[in-house]
């Protein structure tokens, strides 16, 4: 039974390689990403030293960390689950003798090792030669950057299943998916990291999931998380990953029960 | 004539589709708004931090971003090419297109408006009347008709990028991804443009003019001396933009082969 979950990673990955072409202007467009966001915050800091606990030097590098980052946990199994949704071959995929959930998930695990190999890695070399990035050279940071990362993927990929089986219950998710992404950039960190938010609004994305994703690993990543503080962000991943399997699972059951095929 | 009858029969049309999934429209219209509320808010949270980007004060930078959002909204309306390749070149859709009597080009504008987008634009408006009310922005009689003739210049602008990165679908088979790039580096220009270092200024100004959209026109009405002559430019490099869309896009589809069943 493993091993068929085994093969689902293997054959999303080898998928993904069969496209690998696809990917290097990927590269490029997060390189600009990179760019627009390290002009204007070089603009912003002028002589400053400091913002929000950052220096100039770990804004540059917090910045590169996060857009690489997402080019590695970024997928579409929203848009997946919901296209299953709509062409009704989830009917199908529901019946096989194994986890959909499950599955789609080693899917994107799948995309996600592809990722981290062809489009993070070298994306994060091309960074490096562009941008004054500055790797820590703590192996602590490293370890609990590269566990941190994983669970960026999890809880990611935990939000697009839950958005993508939202699916069957609006319909049509299309824009619910958009929304969904816009604000998972905005309030994981990504484009403003999440300590130089007004308090109130900082309060507030503290308590929420999004953080986990962008925000706590970038912290380790740059420094400004050292020692004891590594556990204590790895936990708030940990009790985010375990909270969202809560209505992970409780929409997966109500959705079996809800089934009902729009088109094929 | 015979075109403006086609444009309100197509709408009419897109009217009939969307209202099937009603709920699903509106939510469209706030995911939007909520993408340019992201870059709104990214904006005032580095005001919180400095008080000048660049040389531009926060109400300055907000102007440049409500007038960026202008052009955009009517170039999304009326211009989405998004897709292009798959869907008219590897489904072979353009066939259909080509037996027509309509101008190719202008039937695949129509096929794809998206006027929900529009309401991106009065936005626009909005922040720019605000952002202008606080700087005390004086109301010229050439103001309206500027903003107008701007905005359709911008618009060429984005249609000869976009129509001649479209049209190179023609000229090969695999797709390029070059579109979603071009998304990510026009958002260069909604800033001020002096803050980036020469290469992406001269980058910005004269080989994709992606500057001329946002920043150097919101120059004139921010009365920036240094950006009024680039302002004013801005109509011919609309039209240097249009004229170059056209010519590649008629190249190409001389090019094209039908590919589909």
């Amino acid at each position: 039974m493993l091993q068929a979950y085994f093969d689902f990673i293997r054959i999303r990955f080898l998928t993904m390689l069969a496209y690998r072409l696809n990917y290097y202007t990927g590269i490029l467009i997060y390189s600009l990403n990179i760019g627009v966001n390290y002009f204007t915050w070089k603009a912003i800091y002028g002589q400053g030293e400091s913002l929000g606990g950052f220096t100039a030097s770990q804004m540059t590098t917090y910045v590169a960390v996060s857009w690489m980052a997402r080019a590695f946990y970024f997928n579409n199994l929203d848009r997946e689950i919901s296209s299953d949704i709509r062409d009704g071959s989830i009917a199908i995929q529901f019946i096989r003798p194994y986890n959909y959930v499950l599955a789609k998930m080693m899917q994107g695990l799948g995309e996600g090792m592809f990722r981290f190999m062809l489009f993070m890695i070298p994306g994060m070399a091309l960074a490096m030669l562009l941008f004054p990035v500055r790797l820590p050279h703590d192996p602590a940071a490293w370890a609990g950057f590269l566990v941190m990362l994983f669970f960026s993927f999890l809880i990611n990929s935990q939000l697009n299943v839950i958005t993508g089986l939202l699916a069957f219950f609006v319909e049509n998710n299309e824009g619910l998916m958009r929304m969904k992404r816009v604000v998972v950039d905005l309030f994981s960190g990504l484009i403003i990291p999440i300590s130089l938010f007004p308090g109130w609004l900082s309060a507030i994305l503290k308590l929420l999931p999004f953080q986990a994703i962008t925000y706590l690993p970038g912290s380790v990543f740059t420094g400004r998380v050292q020692g004891v503080g590594i556990w204590n962000v790895f936990g708030v991943q940990l009790i985010w990953f375990a909270l969202l399997l809560i209505p992970l699972f409780w929409l997966y059951r109500a959705a079996r029960q809800r089934l009902f095929v729009q088109g094929g | 004539m015979y075109h403006l009858g086609l444009l309100s029969e197509y709408l009419k049309n897109y009217m009939k589709t969307r209202l099937t999934y009603r709920a699903d429209f509106w939510v469209e219209v706030i995911s939007d708004l909520l993408f340019q509320v992201t870059n709104l808010v990214f904006i005032f949270v580095i005001f919180m931090h400095t008080n000048s980007l660049a040389g531009w004060s926060q109400n300055e930078v907000v102007f440049v971003y409500g007038f960026f959002m202008v052009p955009w909204g009517v170039f999304a309306c009326f211009v989405n090419m998004w897709n292009f390749s798959e869907r008219y070149i590897v489904k072979g859709e353009m066939d259909r297109i080509l037996t027509r009597p309509a101008h190719n080009l202008f039937q695949i504008f129509l096929e794809n408006v998206d006027p929900p987008s529009l309401i991106g634009s009065l936005i626009g408006l909005l922040i720019m009347a605000v952002s202008g009310l606080n700087l005390g922005l004086p109301f010229e009689w050439w103001t309206i008709p500027a903003l107008i003739l701007l905005t359709i210049s911008a618009t060429g602008i984005y249609m000869g990028i976009y129509t001649t990165l479209t049209a190179l679908s023609f000229f090969s088979d695999a797709p390029t991804g070059i579109i979603p790039l071009m998304y990510n580096i026009q958002s260069y220009g909604r800033y001020p443009v002096t803050m980036y270092n020469r290469a992406i200024q001269v980058l910005l100004t004269w080989i994709l003019p992606f500057a001329f959209v946002g920043v150097y026109p919101a120059g004139l009405f921010l009365q920036r001396e240094e950006m009024t002559r680039m302002a004013l430019l801005t109509p011919v490099m609309g039209a240097i933009a249009v004229s170059i869309g056209l010519f590649v896009w008629s190249r190409g589809v001389r090019r094209y082969k039908g590919a589909g069943s």
